[in-house]
């Protein structure tokens, strides 16, 4: 309960706090001050009527705390913001106004790097601890420490302003928004479950807070079809490719909000990468699966984004809808470095073309390449599998849409 | 605040560009001077001009050049107060040199005396 509730107002009074101050590394240390205070005190008194309110009145108290104590060290603290954060009244009814845009905007600002917009993300707005930040993106706590301050100095210094952006650069900024969520995901796709489920809370987030962009329920579709499949995609630790997933294992409610935010996407007959993505990845939890529609789906896809991820994905659809043959053909003049899928791809259509050998070394390429232990597992599984001639199994390990 | 536009050109720039298309882009470079943001600036002269002095132990060490030798040069900057970081960024992208081959440098400058 009260961590829910610590959850769902993290972003909020940052971004309030942020908004008076200013600045986001005042305002999360104050966040994190006040957040302390509670988890003292109500387990023992009570959650009050309005924790988010609570939260923000003592956070604000933090931060006037904190402003006095730096005014002996810093020159130039602004008198009149202490004033201004004195007379910040915190209304007794749920209504503090919703900055959340305003913050994950700043955090997303083009003028910071992308892994530095994905780390701020996760930790302004999702709370997630520098610590697990920095396990999820394999770098040290101190490393992480050091990118988040100087990313959140930069926000200060540089004056990045903490607005909705103007009209005529909103699709541009919205774009970077969506990419950072996407990565988060992304990063949780195979083995960080934790990651996965942020990205798909802040792709609500964003979603409830622009309801008028397509982009964003195309998104927030797109993860969920691919969370939905989760259970069955990792069955005891063991990768299991989407055509042989057991569909009693896909999560249904999942899938089901993945829908109504596509036909939201839909309705607005708007057509983009994430648009034709979250496309593909229902088509693909449909039955029968209409592998002609995703042929036509990753053309269009190739016209958004064309790169040679997208042909390799296009060319397992064409191996059902046409022939391995055809598939082989366009796989051949691929060439992704270091990528595993296609390597894994070729074996699959070479096993299904009855060339066993050429298959072999493939995936033994793939299982080199592959970056999480499950996938690797897989790979070295399907290799040993293509020994035995009876098995004529025609599963892609990769058919799952990304 | 006040931002330092810094801008970064390169000689093939001017160097393609016929009579009129170097009047049309000074044109250009004037208006970005005459913004009523725009509190200060100059073009500098090409960097062969330049010359970088150290003083070592009270001894001038002086080398016939600019600092950095690149491909860009610093070819002038613009002093520009505005409310926000996008706001000097608008005006940035209104400079020739950013969407010309060159670059331009924003950087925020230190407020004193608050």
């Amino acid at each position: 309960m009260i961590d829910a509730i610590f959850r769902e107002s993290w972003s909020r009074i940052v971004a309030s706090l942020t908004g008076l101050l200013g600045d986001v590394e005042l305002a999360e240390e104050a966040a994190q001050e006040a957040f302390s205070v509670a988890a003292e005190r109500w387990p023992r008194d009570g959650i009050p009527n309005n924790p988010t309110a609570w939260l923000l009145t003592t956070a604000k108290r933090k931060a006037i705390d904190a402003i006095r104590r730096n005014r002996r060290t810093l020159v130039g603290v602004d008198e009149g913001l202490i004033a201004d954060v004195e007379v910040m009244t915190v209304p007794e009814v749920p209504c503090i106004p919703d900055e959340r845009l305003e913050l994950i905007f700043a955090c997303c600002h083009p003028a910071l790097a992308p892994q530095a917009q994905v780390a701020l993300v996760l930790s302004s707005v999702a709370g997630m601890r520098t610590r697990d930040i920095a396990q999820a993106f394999l770098v040290t706590e101190e490393t992480m420490k050091r990118r988040l301050s100087r990313a959140k100095a930069k926000l200060r210094t540089a004056g990045i302003p903490f607005v909705r952006p103007r009209e005529e650069h909103l699709p541009e900024r919205v774009d970077a928004v969506l990419r950072v969520i996407y990565l988060i995901f992304n990063a949780g796709y195979s083995e960080r479950e934790d990651l996965a489920a942020d990205g798909i809370w802040l792709g609500r987030v964003l979603a409830t807070l622009l309801p008028d962009e397509p982009d964003a329920h195309a998104l927030l579709a797109l993860m969920l079809l691919h969370e939905s499949r989760r259970r069955a995609r990792v069955v005891d630790g063991a990768f299991v490719p989407l055509p042989d997933q057991d569909r009693s294992r896909w999560d249904t409610q999942l899938i089901d909000e993945a829908y109504e935010r596509l036909a939201r996407a839909l309705a607005t007959g708007h057509r983009s990468a994430y648009v034709v993505q979250a496309e593909i990845a229902a088509q693909h939890s449909r039955t029968p699966v209409d592998w002609h529609q995703i042929v036509a789906l990753y053309t269009e896809l190739h016209d958004h984004e064309g790169s040679d991820v997208v042909k390799l994905n296009r060319a397992i659809a064409v191996s059902y809808a046409t022939s391995p043959e055809t598939a082989l053909r366009i796989v051949e003049d691929l060439n992704i470095p270091g990528y595993h899928y296609l390597h894994s791809t070729r074996g699959e259509l070479l096993d299904r073309l009855g060339r066993a050998a050429d298959a072999r070394s493939e995936f033994a390429r793939a299982a080199e390449l592959a970056p999480s232990g499950i996938e690797r597992a897989f790979l070295a599984e399907r290799l040993s599998r293509i020994a035995d001639p009876g098995s004529g199994i025609s599963d892609v390990p990769i058919a799952e849409d990304r | 605040m006040k931002y330092a536009l810094l801008i970064y050109d390169t000689p093939e720039a001017w160097s393609d560009r016929d009579e009129s298309e170097v009047a049309e882009v000074m044109a250009r470079y004037a208006a970005v001077g005459l913004d009523a943001a725009t509190v200060g600036g100059e073009q500098l002269q090409m960097p062969e001009a330049a010359t970088t002095l150290r003083v070592l132990g009270g001894r001038d060490l002086v080398t016939d050049g600019p600092f950095v030798e690149a491909k860009e040069y610093l070819g002038g900057f613009y002093l520009v107060d505005v409310p926000d970081f996008d706001a000097a960024m608008e005006i940035a992208r209104r400079i020739p040199a950013a969407s010309e081959g060159g670059a331009i440098e924003i950087r925020p400058v230190v407020e004193r005396n608050r």
